[in-house]
């Protein structure tokens, strides 16, 4: 196996990306699979339609959109502009690529888990004083904790294959926006690079490896404390 | 406690309207399943919205769409104990009885913890995990932890309905007595007519989303005795009873009565249902039924074909269940003396 120093930095730039996103669409996937659960409101439908969308498109679509939303003539990309923030061409576009691309795998993990609480469990905590927030912290939270784990892994998974999206928005520089997938996209277009290729391909499946093996290991434990 | 309601609430093709005015501590809801009782539940509680009306619990107003008032379900202040005892499962039991009290506002905190462990025999299940519970001792914790939120009143929905019977008869004293130790009225949902009889004064009935009527248990009881399957139920509570010849005679008023399925020291509930007793217009020469009791006719009514007949025997009252033929034959009226045959083994023991 050989990594030169170019593969060191794709890998942890990979897994860097892979982190921030997860750790990124966490917050707002949790609040979107709360919403689409426990409330009733008008346009549900849509929301559902479109937080799902991105498991259907292609990413490269989605990095069109992005790139159009994030660039320099973009609503987000004007505001980012005026205050200094570059992100296009930079890791941070790779993480919102990932982040959008991965979201409906972790909103439908979400969901899975709390539609599985019984909707008597949160009666009961606010007949018994708790505020829907002090509930949405002590009784959904806690007791969806599988689901976000589940989709958390997932979302990392997800994250560290991402190509189509990020090298629209984040390009392929070496050192700078090159994660394992694009590194080896790279050594794919040249035959001599075939051992290079192989060695990265190699990293990730050892790291898929990891990751699933981590979550295997985390949900048994979250099983024998609920059974205890 | 008072509880004034005058709601509207349509879920589908159902539509519950419920005009009602109840005061007591000890208040029951009864209904068949799908009469709304469970509807009504989460209406009082807040956790459902009535499309109309208004809710008063002891003059504060918890909803209300002219003044609009909807208090959340958090400031009502009223606790439910479910049919299943919905326990948080990722608590220990501890962490669940002080679920509500730790969310309870330090001066409405009446009900100590440690007193309520007590009460409800709690102190031995404190720090296993939930799902090593058995049924009942679920419920009792369950219980325990609504009763320590202190709320202003404890909606009991169904909370025996999951419980064999042996169970059954071990939680309705738990769930008397807090209510009397600490001073908490509730509301009793069922559709039993026998917890009815057990646990509350008044009744509100639901029929087909409706408040049907405001009664007393034992007219409920009176007036569901023909089609009931087993008729008007007495229930009887002995104690300290002695062995006679394989049977246990329990002291009665005046009088004894033989039981076969007895229970020596303890105090036991029986139910009796007023189809088993056999009436007689004179004492009887020999007769296999080991109870004969003289009474005297305190009142009859009506149940469709039946009569009831209310007998007096020393004080103590009991109700039989004859049809109308029999009671022109034995020319029975109000003031009449007769004889009361009943088996030994026709009193069942309940707890």
């Amino acid at each position: 196996m050989i990594l030169v120093p170019e593969d060191i930095a794709a890998i942890g730039l990979s897994l860097k990306v892979a982190l921030a996103a997860t750790a990124l669409a966490l917050p707002f996937g949790f609040a979107l699979a709360w919403l689409i659960v426990f409330k009733k409101f008008r346009g549900k439908m849509v929301l559902e339609v479109l937080v799902n969308l991105p498991l259907t498109l292609p990413p490269v679509v989605i990095g069109f959109f992005l790139l159009l939303l994030l660039g320099k003539n973009g609503w987000i990309g004007k505001l980012l502009d005026a205050s200094g923030i570059p992100i296009i061409f930079t890791w941070k576009a790779a993480v919102i690529a990932s982040a959008t691309v991965g979201l409906p795998l972790l909103v439908r993990s979400i969901r899975l888990g709390m539609e599985s609480i019984d909707q008597q469990l949160i009666e009961a905590s606010r007949s018994l004083g708790a505020a829907w927030y002090d509930t949405l912290a002590t009784i959904i939270l806690p007791l969806s904790m599988r689901g976000i784990m589940a989709g958390s892994s997932l979302m990392f998974a997800r994250s560290l294959g991402e190509f189509g999206a990020t090298i629209i928005v984040a390009g392929n520089i070496p050192g700078l926006t090159q994660t394992i997938p694009l590194a080896i996209y790279d050594y794919a277009s040249s035959p001599s690079s075939v051992t290079m290729a192989l060695s990265l391909c190699l990293v990730s499946v050892l790291i898929s490896v990891v990751v699933l093996a981590a979550h295997e290991l985390l949900s048994k434990k979250l099983d024998r404390r609920s059974a205890l | 406690m008072n509880l004034r309601i005058d709601v509207e609430k349509k879920q589908g093709n159902f539509l519950l309207q419920v005009n009602a005015e109840v005061s007591g501590e000890r208040i029951g809801i009864f209904g068949q399943s799908g009469s709304g009782k469970s509807t009504l539940v989460h209406l009082i509680s807040g956790l459902l919205q009535p499309k109309k009306g208004e809710i008063f619990l002891d003059d504060e107003c918890l909803f209300s769409t002219a003044k609009g008032v909807n208090l959340s379900p958090e400031r009502r202040r009223i606790a439910i104990v479910f049919q299943q005892a919905m326990l948080f499962p990722h608590l220990s039991v501890k962490a669940n009885l002080l679920y509500g009290y730790r969310r309870c506002r330090i001066e409405n905190r009446r009900i100590r913890p440690e007193a309520l462990i007590d009460l409800l025999q709690l102190q031995p299940l404190l720090l296993r995990g939930v799902e090593n519970l058995s049924g009942g001792e679920k419920q009792r914790v369950a219980l325990g932890r609504a009763v320590l939120a202190n709320p202003r009143l404890l909606l009991m929905d169904e909370p025996l309905s999951a419980l064999d019977d042996t169970l059954r008869f071990q939680i309705i004293p738990y769930l008397r007595s807090v209510s009397e130790e600490f001073g908490i009225p509730y509301l009793f949902i069922s559709h039993s007519i026998l917890e009815m009889q057990l646990m509350v004064d008044r009744i509100v009935v639901l029929r087909e989303g409706r408040t049907a009527e405001t009664t007393t248990p034992d007219q409920l009881a009176r007036n569901s005795m023909a089609h009931s399957p087993k008729g008007y139920l007495n229930l009887l509570h002995l104690a300290n009873p002695l062995q006679d010849n394989g049977l246990y005679a329990y002291p009665w008023g005046h009088n004894t009565l033989l039981i076969s399925d007895g229970e020596p020291t303890k105090q036991s509930l029986f139910e009796l249902s007023s189809r088993e007793i056999i009436l007689f217009k004179k004492h009887p020469e020999a007769i296999s039924a080991r109870n004969l009791l003289e009474c005297r006719v305190s009142e009859m009514f009506d149940s469709d074909a039946r009569v009831g007949v209310v007998l007096l025997v020393d004080g103590e009252k009991l109700v039989a269940e004859i049809v109308h033929s029999a009671a022109e034959e034995l020319k029975i009226s109000v003031g009449s003396t007769l004889f009361a045959a009943i088996k030994a083994s026709s009193f069942r023991k309940l707890g």
